[in-house]
């Protein structure tokens, strides 16, 4: 068996004394599809967030495409080269918020081709043929000058997927991406993320789409109270629940 | 941006060369006063060439020396302390002999001697002593003896104008009861007017001194020794009759004949040059025959407005990234010195950067370490400094404006803090901003008033030449106020226009111009 492509151990973070995380571990195959789901207030953004260091974990280990970060009592001793690493572990990850988060003083385009340009210095006619490809891939290729004021919240989605593949990320995550979205818009976003799974990009979702983990996930993670309760096939957690509270928590969506 | 750093380059030069006045050599008398509303004393005439009798015995002394006189002006209240920085070698202005400036400066041996003049409005009842004028309204003038002599008085309610014109206009309109001035004002700028008296005896005894710095006491000697050969060869008595100033006070003081050796043209033609009321038609000459001097004053305006600005967007925006995102010592140091500058006036701290810092030295006992800045200098970086301030506020507000989610997707994408704040936060915050920035530039505009009181003939300071030159307040104010209005214009204008062009890509079709919809600040 090969090492997992993504690996997270032992994770703690609490806010302000509160706990939200309570050892949280997990490991990801490269081209797997994961959906994580539970109740709110569950942690499982915080947990996504900590993936990347947009949170900065309190303990635990994360380990992401050869880049490990061992996060013991950083709260106390932030290492020196803590934001090196985290910045070395962003270049390998891409991640796509709820509100989608586009500069709205750029056209789309310029949102996918700023990272490469000023992140890895790529020349501005690689950026911009890249960034065309990418918008191309999520069905944008029309509206590349489009501000993202002037767009719906679907395409506004699917050219914030397109911004993060810019990097080229070995692993995607996927903060609630449907959830500031009206219903009938939410289909072409996942339609984008499960053409992605079909050319064997390794996705974390955390998400309400119950439809969307079950279709589409080769494994759903149900978490509550800052714990990973159940990981389970995708139909199996749906049919038949190992634990009693993914069964009441599911229940709701029956 | 760009057209703030081009501005920015013009400016600077305009200042170099503003600045480049030529160097004192060593024969020269270098003497200091303030022209404004200064009639007999020294003042533009209405040739607009300087004269006055102050004027004329300068220039008789400066020949008795073997020295070239040479004027520097400065405003009434920084006087004494332009002799501490440097700005000239004595003061000549009707500056009082007392006790306590004695204590400040040295003062040569009197060249006038006269009273103080009560002047009240015609068919007002006589009085015969300070006493009378309990529980009246009385004007007179900052930094006078007219003003301790007033102040003495029990009852008496003291009104400090800063122009004897305006004093004696409000006596004639009967919003105070008189004015008590030295008698030289009085006989040039009450005498004349019809519905003006002079009232009561001459009260208290004042001597005009020359004044210098505490050290210069060779330069002391010399004038003294001057003044007493003008006296004795009759250049005194000339000079003082030709002004209508021969009176028997000072005849007295100097031990000579009461009769007047000239006749007073110099008072007749004051009197008549001021007696013509003016018609809309000189008036328009007149200001037509200042253009030069107007011309010259909007050309610093702007130039101090710019380079202020410049100053202020420079400080500003470094003071607004210490407070938003420095650690705690630079946060709290940008935050000390935004509430410090702006809870103090910005008049007072043009007076500490100008006055104030030539005697920073002193007070740690190292008088020559002050810092000297030339007038230009001073009121740019004192306007800077303090629209700094304000500017840092401005763009703190619109740095903190912007969605954390913006730095968070610019982070999650690879890129650096700086690189976020550069390409993502900075740039949309620019947008936020840019409305308050301009009125900022055109409030900064108006607020450069404030530097014709360190010394530079801005548009105000033009004001002030002009107007009490030809004592048309309300013209000259309208002219003045006309051309602040027609210089901010512009700016106006081209703030409107790049509002429009910014605001345009973030726009929906036919949506209303807006200045933002950010995605982010939906629902959370």
């Amino acid at each position: 068996m090969e090492t997992p492509l993504l690996s997270v151990h032992g994770l703690h973070k609490s806010f302000d004394e509160t706990p939200i995380l309570k050892g949280v571990s997990l490991d990801v195959e490269k081209g797997d599809l994961v959906s994580i789901i539970g109740p709110s207030g569950c942690g499982k953004s915080t947990f996504l967030r900590c993936m990347n260091f947009l949170e900065v974990p309190d303990a635990g280990r994360i380990s992401i495409a050869g880049v490990t970060i061992d996060c013991h009592g950083l709260e106390e001793a932030p290492p020196k080269d803590l934001e090196a690493k985290a910045h070395e572990l962003r270049q390998r990850v891409g991640m796509v918020f709820q509100q989608f988060n586009l500069f709205p003083h750029m056209t789309i385009l310029e949102n996918t081709m700023l990272a490469p340009m000023r992140g890895r210095n790529m020349g501005e006619k690689d950026a911009r043929a890249h960034g065309l490809e990418l918008l191309d891939k999520v069905g944008l290729a029309a509206f590349s000058d489009r501000y993202p004021s002037q767009m719906s919240g679907g395409q506004q989605q699917r050219a914030a997927i397109a911004r993060a593949l810019a990097m080229n990320p070995q692993v995607m995550l996927y903060d609630e991406p449907t959830s500031a979205l009206d219903p009938e818009l939410v289909a072409e976003v996942l339609a984008v993320m499960k053409q992605l799974d079909k050319e064997g990009m390794t996705q974390i979702v955390v998400t309400h789409e119950m439809r969307f983990a079950r279709d589409a996930s080769d494994y759903i993670v149900f978490m509550e109270a800052g714990q990973i309760v159940e990981v389970s096939d995708e139909d199996e957690i749906f049919e038949s629940p190992k634990d009693e509270r993914t069964a009441r928590f599911l229940g709701r969506f029956q | 941006m760009m057209s703030f750093a081009g501005g920015c380059r013009v400016a600077v030069l305009l200042a170099v060369f503003l600045s480049s006045t030529a160097r004192a050599d060593e024969k020269v008398l270098r003497w200091g006063a303030d022209t404004d509303s200064n009639a007999p004393y020294g003042f533009y005439g209405a040739d607009n060439k300087l004269t006055g009798f102050e004027y004329d015995i300068i220039q008789a002394l400066a020949e008795e020396m073997g020295r070239k006189p040479v004027f520097v002006q400065n405003a009434w209240d920084g006087l004494i302390a332009g002799l501490g920085r440097g700005m000239y070698d004595l003061v000549i202005c009707g500056i009082e002999i007392t006790p306590e400036k004695a204590g400040e400066v040295l003062f040569s041996n009197p060249y006038y001697v006269t009273f103080e003049q009560l002047v009240d409005r015609k068919g007002s009842g006589p009085i015969a002593s300070l006493d009378q004028l309990s529980g009246k309204e009385i004007g007179t003038l900052d930094q006078t003896a007219a003003l301790t002599m007033l102040e003495k008085t029990p009852g008496v309610i003291v009104r400090p104008y800063g122009q004897e014109v305006n004093a004696y206009q409000d006596v004639a309109n009967g919003r105070i009861f008189g004015v008590l001035l030295d008698y030289p004002i009085a006989k040039y700028y009450a005498a004349p007017n019809p519905n003006l008296q002079f009232s009561g005896p001459p009260f208290g005894q004042i001597t005009y001194g020359m004044a210098f710095a505490k050290a210069n006491t060779a330069l002391q000697q010399e004038v003294n020794k001057a003044l007493q050969s003008l006296i004795a060869k009759g250049t005194m008595r000339d000079i003082l009759s030709r002004w209508g100033l021969w009176t028997p006070t000072i005849a007295g003081a100097f031990g000579q004949p009461e009769a007047p050796s000239l006749p007073d043209t110099e008072y007749k033609s004051f009197v008549a040059s001021h007696a013509e009321s003016a018609t809309l038609w000189t008036r328009l000459q007149r200001y037509a025959s200042n253009w030069r001097l107007l011309l010259d004053a909007t050309l610093l305006t702007l130039n101090v407005s710019i380079v202020g600005m410049c100053i202020a967007i420079g400080v500003g925006f470094t003071l607004a990234i210490m407070r938003v995102f420095g650690p705690w010592p630079l946060r709290w140091a940008a935050t000390l010195f935004i509430e410090v500058v702006r809870g103090t006036p910005l008049l007072i701290q043009l007076y500490i950067i100008f006055y104030g810092l030539p005697n920073l030295g002193s007070v740690f006992g190292h008088p020559d370490l002050g810092i000297k800045l030339p007038p230009f200098w001073a009121g740019v970086i004192g306007l800077g400094l303090n629209y700094a301030a304000y500017e840092a506020e401005n763009y703190r507000a619109g740095l903190m404006a912007i969605p954390k989610g913006q730095m968070e997707a610019a982070r999650a994408l690879g890129l650096t803090h700086s690189q976020g704040l550069r390409f993502v936060v900075i740039p949309q915050s620019f947008r936020l901003v840019l409305p308050p920035v301009t009125n900022d530039f055109i409030s900064l505009l108006k607020d450069s008033s404030l530097v014709s009181m360190v010394t530079l003939i801005d548009l105000t300071g033009a004001y002030n030449r002009i107007a009490t030159q030809t004592f048309d307040y309300f013209g000259t104010g309208l002219l003045i106020a006309a051309i602040y209005l027609l210089i901010g214009l512009p700016f106006v204008r081209l703030a409107r226009w790049t509002e429009q062009r910014l605001a345009v890509d973030t726009r929906r079709p036919g949506q209303r111009p807006g200045m933002f919809s950010l995605p982010g600040t939906q629902k959370k």
